[in-house]
């Protein structure tokens, strides 16, 4: 019998991983909070170029860690240990003479609770670009208007980009934490659970708008939601106690994983 | 991922369990109802029974009930269940395997319908041995294509898919007999196009049970093996 592929609406149905420029490349890593507390354990993974790569697993099984590795916010955490390799466009991120400062300006991170800074909604995004110096009132304007149009709030906010950010509702916070994001154009988006706090709809709108920046960016996101990481994900990770355990096409871990783990875990066996 | 013997039980959700078992086994007793109807409408035929074959006509409704409410209990699991992988493929498969069933019992129908008609006027014998021969053979395709089923035994499915050759080529002899009993007395033709409409109801149901048998593939192993040539 031939196993025949299963084949989606989607564009990318036929592609195969081998065939897409990986962005980010992970070998062999290793990380500790602790001498005994290891969180990830030789975790190998080639996450796809302008791709959406969702992590999926239990708590405490190293996604949000393995995330973090990819713009050294781990370097924050006291005793955290990394051994191996994660490469960006072939770079080792890891190396002495890597600002790690502009490495977060490449790899822009979203977490779950919208943290928008309390100043007015323009302030927020153009933040990030006047940090790096740039001052030019229409270079500002339209980096704001062309970020706040591709995280989908410009039309709710542009008669009020004077007003406090903090009055924006949860769904509109977070939309306008990513828009501050994709400001400074990262090459990739690392996505903490970004939509675990929202109302469905404002769910929905965050999901609509990865799969519109997927177009330019490459997007990794962590969901404890396994649904949202059907839909909007185009590659899954499923990891546990530390291991990648399985790493294919979304469609095949929805409908065919080849592990039982994974299969537990995404059927609701997991104990 | 293969889908374990012991099936659908082990979920956290305990009431999930019971959902999926539910719908599993209103299939499998469907598929019960369905088996009896294809007997009982070959002993009507084989018998020239009009009683039991008016049974069999009345009888379709309560497939057709069946059909959907099992389809009403699968929409309710996609929409609250979201099921994925083996669950999914289950859910899928339940929803395909009771269009064929119910498909098997029109054609349980057909061939009830035909014998009411073969019924009138004088007896008519001829076929009658190639129609006993194919139905036997149909019989135990049905059988085995829910067996596996209930097993979960995607080899059983395969000797099903495979049976079905042997059945379309049991037809093809069939069919070349009705011929000659129609070259050899004209006055027959009528009554031998009614056997002939039965056959191909038996062939047909011969086909459907090679689709269940494919739907077991795809719920154990997960693999598409329609449209294959074979």
């Amino acid at each position: 019998m031939k196993k025949v592929e299963v084949r989606t609406s989607l564009d990318n149905g036929l592609e195969t991983l081998e065939e897409l420029k990986s962005c980010v490349d992970v070998k062999d890593l290793n990380l500790y909070y602790s001498k005994d507390k290891q969180a990830l354990i030789d975790v190998n993974l080639k996450i796809p170029e302008q791709r959406v790569t969702a992590f999926i697993g239990p708590s405490g099984c190293g996604k949000s860690s393995l995330l973090r590795c990819f713009n050294r916010m781990n370097d924050l955490v006291d005793d955290c240990v990394i051994v191996g390799r994660i490469e960006i466009d072939g770079e080792d991120i890891y190396k002495k003479a890597v600002d790690v400062a502009d490495l977060r300006r490449r790899v822009g991170m979203v977490f779950q609770k919208p943290n928008p800074f309390p100043k007015s909604i323009y302030e927020n995004v153009a933040y990030g670009l006047r940090i790096q110096g740039v001052n030019s009132k229409r270079i500002l304007d339209d980096a704001v208007e062309k970020s706040l149009r591709a995280a989908a709030l410009w039309d709710e906010v542009k008669d009020r980009l004077s007003d406090s950010a903090l009055g924006l509702s949860g769904g509109q916070q977070q939309r306008l934490v990513i828009a501050r994001t994709i400001a400074v154009e990262p090459e990739v988006l690392l996505l903490d659970e970004p939509a675990s706090a929202l109302d469905p709809i404002s769910t929905l709108k965050i999901e609509e708008l990865i799969s519109e920046l997927k177009k330019h960016y490459t997007i990794v996101i962590v969901t404890h939601n396994m649904q949202q990481a059907a839909r909007v994900s185009d590659y899954t990770a499923f990891m546990y106690m530390g291991n990648m355990v399985e790493f294919d096409k979304t469609d095949i871990i929805f409908t065919n994983p080849s592990k039982k783990q994974t299969e537990d875990y995404i059927t609701g066996r997991y104990g | 991922m293969s889908t374990h013997p012991e099936g659908h039980t082990d979920h956290i959700s305990t009431q999930f369990n019971v959902e999926l078992e539910d719908v599993k086994n209103n299939m499998l007793e469907m598929g019960g109802v369905v088996e009896k109807q294809i007997t009982d409408a070959m002993h009507c035929l084989i018998k020239l029974d009009s009683g039991l074959a008016n049974d069999v006509i009345t009888q379709e409704n309560v497939i057709d009930s069946m059909e959907t409410s099992i389809d009403a209990e699968c929409s309710l699991i996609l929409a609250r269940r979201q099921p994925a992988a083996s669950d999914l493929r289950l859910v899928l498969a339940i929803i395909k395997t009771i269009r064929d069933l119910e498909r098997m019992g029109d054609e349980s129908a057909k061939i009830a319908s035909m014998s009411i008609k073969l019924s009138e006027g004088e007896g008519f014998t001829h076929g009658l041995n190639e129609f006993g021969h194919l139905g036997t053979k149909v019989v135990k395709m049905v059988s085995s294509a829910l067996n596996s089923f209930a097993r979960y035994d995607s080899e059983e499915a395969l000797k099903v898919v495979e049976d079905d050759l042997a059945v379309d080529s049991e037809y093809r002899t069939a069919m070349r007999s009705m011929v000659t009993y129609m070259m050899e007395d004209p006055r027959l033709i009528s009554k031998v196009l009614n056997l002939l409409w039965a056959l191909r109801a038996l062939e047909r149901i011969g086909d459907h049970a090679k689709n269940i048998a494919e739907h077991v593939i795809y719920v154990v192993e997960g693999m598409d093996v329609r449209h294959q040539g074979s």
